[in-house]
């Protein structure tokens, strides 16, 4: 049981950590289906930083710098999509998907890259972190707390005060609007449409390194994320793009996301006799299943995905 | 006035795609020098070069069998593509058509031994049904189709991975041969093998893939269901208004789209050149480089099949770099990139119009100042 808390916590702030960027993202009027390649490029900034880093440092200092690594990774990454969407107008899903697909590419060629200098036998995109992992992580009784749960509480306060409560988010969000009318009060569109990507990059970041630590100790980076950048859309829309909410959201997927780590240890679930394979596909189903009942309603933003034309206003 | 050559539509989205394959190349050349400045010339050329890098002439045809092999899949997957996006709708769903066509198209041969006829309507029928799904969410229930389509790509993949265990080896993760264990099902060659030195896995995937590539040409350009899908792309509300039916539309194409995947997955795998490993952990990549042959197509069913063929021609490339320096990932890597330059496309259009319409201008303005000239002199 505690492990299924455990790990329903650690996914439930991946997910949370991803949803708050795509909320950034939407909320500025861009749609960003590019978080996949954000989250595999930043945690491909965060696993550098631990293989690097130096053996004796202090454990603070390590989740510091690899945070910040995570961080400057995800941020250079999104602001590809900021260009192409923002100045030059392109067709943010295009680019969005594009995103995915060279994040992938570029950290498995940049990893193989580095592991065959390093040996020339070794041809693997694997990054081993057995030893620095233990940084992010204290033993409580048998509960493995991981730092990432407080980061995830604390990115979420700061995106719900950001968003609500200063004149920036409630300018930004008035971009994702009507951004000819934010437009005509003297708001500059463009860049406060660069601030959201941006910021979506730097939760994609986070939320990519995140949850490479999550459950195992080394990553293989050809397999990108496994589509938690379009489940953590999908929470976002459960949550009806609204930090709170995303929160609550995040915890539903986060337990379902868990239940295939953990089913066997329950009698019941073990006894029920259902593959594995089922308990896998199950955050994608529940996913289908929530989107189908919440996307009537939706509370999305109005100009999201459509590039911001001054002569339209 | 005659229409000037490079107003041209087409010759713009050449162009366009053009530029796009030669900054991808080239910043995927950048890439390499990065990693490791001596070699990045011979790999880039290995990519260029791919089944030119044999020497002899019968190795070469053989090899160039084994890609176009690949581009028959590669190009109904980018035809799925380009059917819904033409309809306004991105099917990125692609991928797991293309994923649940394979487990049909193996199950129904490995399982049921059925004929290869029958084995690849079923994966056109199995490959329909899953895009039916998001058309449905997405008609009934306004859910946004990348969405689902990811989803329904991992549902997919674990499906097949969970019913194809059914139809494996033993000893291997691997399906069994159709060769060894439902010849009937293996695509006929109409002879086409003897052109290819002998490669038996050309098969009639090939000319049927391009017959199809027509095919939709012809449906979109020719035919009413095709005017009233563009039209639907282009403003659902404006054509609800004018009495089409958007909500059939969106769910039919997105069921032509799975079928044109499905279709592919049973090109490709009825040819027993590849067998599914059921240990699989990532959806298959071709319905990823399909998006990329419908973008670098220029959206045009014709040019896709070139497309289609080069994405294939890169991808196979990368098989042959020097593995001790780099990996065969980089041509993913410059396909990826050619995707996110296309996103530029509008822009160079743009662009390119607005040089044209610059030079005119001037050319008007001297014929002007020119006639008045010769005027002044009478």
């Amino acid at each position: 049981m505690l492990l299924l808390v455990q790990y329903t916590l650690i996914f439930a702030s991946v997910l949370l950590l991803v949803a708050l960027g795509g909320c950034f993202a939407e909320h500025s009027g861009v749609i960003n289906l590019g978080l996949e390649g954000i989250m595999v490029i930043g945690a491909l900034g965060g696993a550098l930083m631990m293989r690097y880093a130096p053996a004796g440092i202090p454990a603070f200092a390590l989740i510091l710098l690899v945070l910040l690594c995570a961080i400057g990774f995800g941020l250079l990454y999104s602001s590809l999509l900021a260009v192409a969407a923002i100045n030059f107008k392109a067709d943010q899903t295009i680019v969005g998907t594009a995103l995915n697909m060279l994040g992938t590419a570029a950290a498995t060629v940049i990893v193989k890259a580095i592991n065959t200098a390093a040996n020339p036998d070794d041809v693997s995109s694997t990054i081993q972190y057995v030893n620095q992992k233990k940084a992010f992580i204290i033993n409580i009784g048998s509960f493995q707390f991981n730092w990432f749960m407080v980061i995830a509480v604390i990115a979420l306060i700061i995106a719900y005060v950001t968003l609500y409560k200063t004149k920036f988010g409630l300018r930004m969000m008035a971009c994702g609007e009507h951004p000819q009318a934010a437009a005509s009060v003297g708001i500059n569109v463009l860049k406060m449409r660069w601030a959201g990507v941006l910021i979506s990059g730097v939760y994609g970041g986070l939320g990519g390194i995140c949850y490479i630590l999550a459950g195992v100790s080394e990553w293989k980076f050809e397999n990108g994320v496994a589509g938690f950048g379009f489940l953590a859309l999908a929470v976002m829309i459960f949550g009806q793009w609204k930090p709170q909410r995303i929160a609550l959201a995040a915890l539903l997927f986060g337990l379902f996301r868990a239940l295939s780590n953990v089913y066997t240890g329950f009698d019941l679930l073990a006894a029920l006799n259902i593959p594995g394979t089922v308990y896998n596909m199950m955050p994608y189903i529940v996913s289908l299943v929530v989107l189908a009942f919440t996307s009537k309603s939706s509370r999305a933003p109005k100009a999201e995905g459509i590039p911001y034309d001054k002569s339209m206003r | 006035m005659k229409k000037s050559f490079w107003k041209n539509n087409a010759v713009q989205s050449l162009l366009a795609s053009l530029i796009c394959i030669l900054l991808g190349l080239l910043i995927g050349y950048i890439v390499l020098l990065c990693i490791n400045p001596a070699g990045a010339s011979g790999a880039i050329m290995a990519v260029i070069k791919n089944f030119m890098n044999y020497s002899r002439a019968s190795l070469q045809l053989k090899n160039f069998g084994a890609t176009l092999v690949k581009t028959a899949p590669l190009l109904m997957c980018a035809l799925s593509v380009l059917f819904a996006y033409k309809a306004g709708l991105f099917n990125i769903g692609a991928a797991g058509q293309y994923t649940v066509g394979i487990c049909a198209s193996l199950y129904a041969a490995l399982a049921w031994h059925w004929s290869w006829i029958a084995c690849m309507l079923f994966a056109i029928l199995v490959g329909a049904l899953w895009g039916t799904i998001p058309g449905l969410l997405k008609a009934y229930c306004n859910v946004n189709v990348v969405i689902s389509g990811i989803m329904l790509n991992w549902i997919g993949l674990y499906s097949t991975n969970m019913i194809l265990t059914k139809v494996k080896e033993t000893t291997s993760p691997y399906t069994f041969h159709l060769a060894t264990e439902n010849p009937s099902a293996i695509l006929p060659t109409l002879g086409l093998e003897k052109l290819f030195s002998g490669n038996d896995k050309v098969t009639l995937a090939i000319p049927l893939s391009i017959l199809l590539a027509i095919a939709i040409s012809v449906i979109l350009e020719k035919t009413r269901f095709g005017y009233e899908l563009k039209a639907t792309g282009g403003n659902p509300n404006a054509a609800k208004y004018a009495g089409m039916a958007e909500k059939r539309n969106t769910i039919l194409t997105l069921a032509i789209a799975g079928a044109l995947a499905g279709l592919g997955a049973a090109l490709m795998y009825l040819t027993d050149f590849e067998q599914w490993q059921c240990t699989t952990s990532s959806v298959p990549g071709m319905g990823f480089s399909g998006i990329a042959a419908t973008f670098l197509g220029g959206l045009n069913p014709i040019g896709t099949i070139f497309a289609s063929y080069f994405i294939q021609h890169i991808t196979s490339g990368g098989a042959f770099v020097d593995k001790t320096m780099y990996c065969s990932q980089i041509s993913d890597l410059i396909s990826s990139l050619i995707i996110y330059l296309c996103g530029f496309v509008l822009f160079l259009k743009t662009s390119m119009n607005s040089i044209i319409a610059r030079n005119e201008e001037k050319r008007a303005a001297a014929a002007k100042a020119a006639a008045q000239a010769e005027g002044g002199d009478r």
